[in-house]
């Protein structure tokens, strides 16, 4: 394992070497000289003070033992699992054919249908907002500010029956409206891309936000005083700047959006080629004792999760975020 | 930095946001309040005083109480050892924390009845008991706490801590009057946020939580299960509170995040 610890700091080696610093040189200065300068460099010498040697490997090790059991054991589980033989049956061969049955080809389609919509709604909006709420001032701006942070402590059940209650056609608040126009919102595809929409809608935001601030709007009013448009002004500084923040954004929400399971169970039919997302087929395959299917299912999320996990912390310039 | 006011093309753009916020967001929450209370207070009060939806309330919040008691002390140690400790692998570790948040909520109730479900190769069950309940709970709100503390304890210098050692405190009166005044707002921070998580909970726990009334129906469970008996007021009124703690909860952690930058 020795040869995955590079570096005595590693978050911040990875970081330094992240295309997000050497674009968005601006942010971490501003960061830096808030904070005292020999923190960034300074070898830390953990065990300088013998005292606390038994203590320090007490800890390392009930760390250790826990996130085991927690995380480690279980993930690894599914995955032996996914390609464990049943039957006489097995191994590789089996998982792609589990995998290349029709339903999982609807599933997964789906499944990407709505997170790309919901991505690329999410990534216009959340930019959009994201320069009103930072640039600009307005009545309600806080109030606002506040309200799109919301999204993301609703249950996912709640988010699904509250867009049912208000947009489903025999059931809403806007049915019959709905229903004249003949547009058939929840138990269909745009009840999905609303569900997955809303879960991952202030990732973009909150993302962006921050790097905003902390670039302030010197280079900005310079570009102006000079003679560029809005657009060009957007174009050539503000995007530049904020461009790793957008793409890190944009990952997040596209890892929520392919994940989200309670929102879409209550919106959709779920059944199979009827609504039946990705995540969905893993609940309802398990239900039915296809177990194996279930865990080809959950294999593919489990890699694309973890594929975001670590493009985001490739991407994750240093000091960012909590 | 001075804000600018709105310009005609931001405030168009500020328009159409609040559009689509309000259809995305706004409206369909509004609906859940009229719905929940469209038979009356009366009702509502009826609804949720239930014993047996209240039993499923009160389960919610206390085992979110737990899981979140739990984060604050295994959060805070491990955001210390990732943070003051050295050694090979630790890089995984970092990886291994954020698993949680990567992986699919009903992925990760399959995870957890891989190791400890029916064909568990501990000999552990816990499906449809309490004790599965918690450990979804737990698995799902690993992250918060370390991932509030974690930056805060980079920015807080050993050199303190090795002054106090210095000085003739002991380990635990360094720990006491050094370390934890500067961590337990970032503790508490990241314990609300895994407090509410915990209440909203419901990819991870369909799978686990047997949903016997009274004994493992959770809240979000509960809403599931009026939608399914076609009880939309009931469902409504119980995601309303549901709403409302989350609210609190938010509410509470703008305040407490605006003290501290204040203090600083």
């Amino acid at each position: 394992m020795a040869e995955t610890d590079l570096s005595p700091a590693p978050r911040t080696s990875t970081a330094d070497t992240a295309p997000g610093n050497a674009s968005a040189g601006r942010p971490t200065t501003a960061t830096a000289a808030t904070t005292p300068p020999r923190r960034r460099r300074a070898p830390r010498t953990p065990g300088r003070h013998g005292g606390n040697r038994p203590l320090r490997v007490i800890l390392r090790l009930a760390v250790i033992v826990y996130l085991f059991f927690l995380v480690v054991w279980p993930v690894s589980l599914v995955v032996l699992r996914t390609f464990a033989p049943v039957g006489d049956t097995g191994g590789w061969d089996a998982f792609v054919t589990r995998i290349s049955d029709p339903a999982f080809l609807y599933a997964f389609g789906l499944t990407f249908t709505a997170a790309l919509w919901a991505v690329g709604l999410n990534a216009v909006f959340g930019l959009g907002i994201s320069l009103l709420l930072v640039r600009y001032s307005f009545p309600g701006r806080r109030l606002l500010s506040a309200l799109v942070d919301l999204p993301m402590s609703v249950s996912p059940v709640v988010v699904g029956l509250a867009l049912v209650l208000a947009y489903s056609s025999n059931q809403g608040r806007f049915g019959p409206l709905l229903q004249s126009l003949d547009w058939q919102i929840v138990f269909s595809t745009p009840g999905i891309v609303l569900a997955t929409t809303f879960v991952s809608l202030p990732l973009v935001i909150r993302e962006i936000v921050p790097v905003l601030e902390e670039i302030g709007t010197e280079q900005e009013l310079a570009a102006r005083s000079l003679g560029a448009g809005a657009v060009q002004t957007f174009r050539r500084i503000t995007l530049p700047a904020i461009k790793w923040a957008l793409v890190y954004g944009v990952v997040l929400s596209l890892a929520r959006a392919l994940g989200e399971f309670g929102a879409v169970k209550i919106v959709s039919q779920g059944a199979s080629f009827n609504g039946e997302t990705a995540t969905l087929l893993v609940a309802n395959r398990y239900g039915n004792f296809d177990e194996a299917s279930a865990y080809a299912a959950a294999f593919l999320l489990v890699l694309t999760a973890i594929t975001a996990l670590v493009v985001v912390t490739i991407l994750r310039p240093k000091e960012h975020r909590s | 930095m001075k804000p600018e006011t709105l310009t005609r093309p931001a405030a168009a753009g500020l328009g159409l946001a609040l559009l689509w916020f309000s259809v995305l967001v706004l409206i369909p929450l509004a609906a859940i309040v009229l719905s929940s209370t469209a038979g009356g207070w009366q009702q509502f009060i009826g609804t949720i005083t239930d014993p047996e939806t209240f039993a499923a309330l009160r389960l919610t919040v206390l085992q979110a109480l737990g899981a979140a008691l739990v984060n604050v002390v295994v959060g805070t140690t491990i955001a210390w050892v990732l943070v003051r400790d050295r050694f090979p692998g630790k890089a995984v570790l970092e990886v291994i924390i954020d698993i949680p948040f990567a992986l699919p909520t009903i992925v990760a109730g399959l995870v957890l009845l891989s190791l400890y479900g029916p064909e568990s190769p501990l000999g552990i069950n816990v499906v449809n008991t309490q004790q599965g309940i918690f450990l979804a709970l737990l698995f799902v709100t690993l992250p918060f706490v370390v991932r509030t503390v974690q930056p805060v304890l980079i920015e807080l210098d050993q050199d303190v801590e090795e002054a106090a050692a210095s000085l003739g405190a002991g380990r635990f009166t360094t720990f006491r009057r050094v370390l934890l005044p500067a961590l337990i707002p970032a503790i508490t921070a990241g314990a609300s946020l895994a407090f509410a998580r915990a209440i909203s909970e419901f990819g991870a726990l369909v799978l686990i939580s047997g949903n016997t009334p009274f004994e493992t129906e959770v809240a979000s469970l509960k809403i599931l299960k009026f939608i399914e008996g076609d009880n939309r007021a009931g469902a409504a009124s119980v995601a309303l509170v549901l709403l409302v703690v989350s609210l609190v909860v938010l509410v509470a952690l703008d305040i407490l995040q605006r003290k501290v930058a204040r203090r600083g």
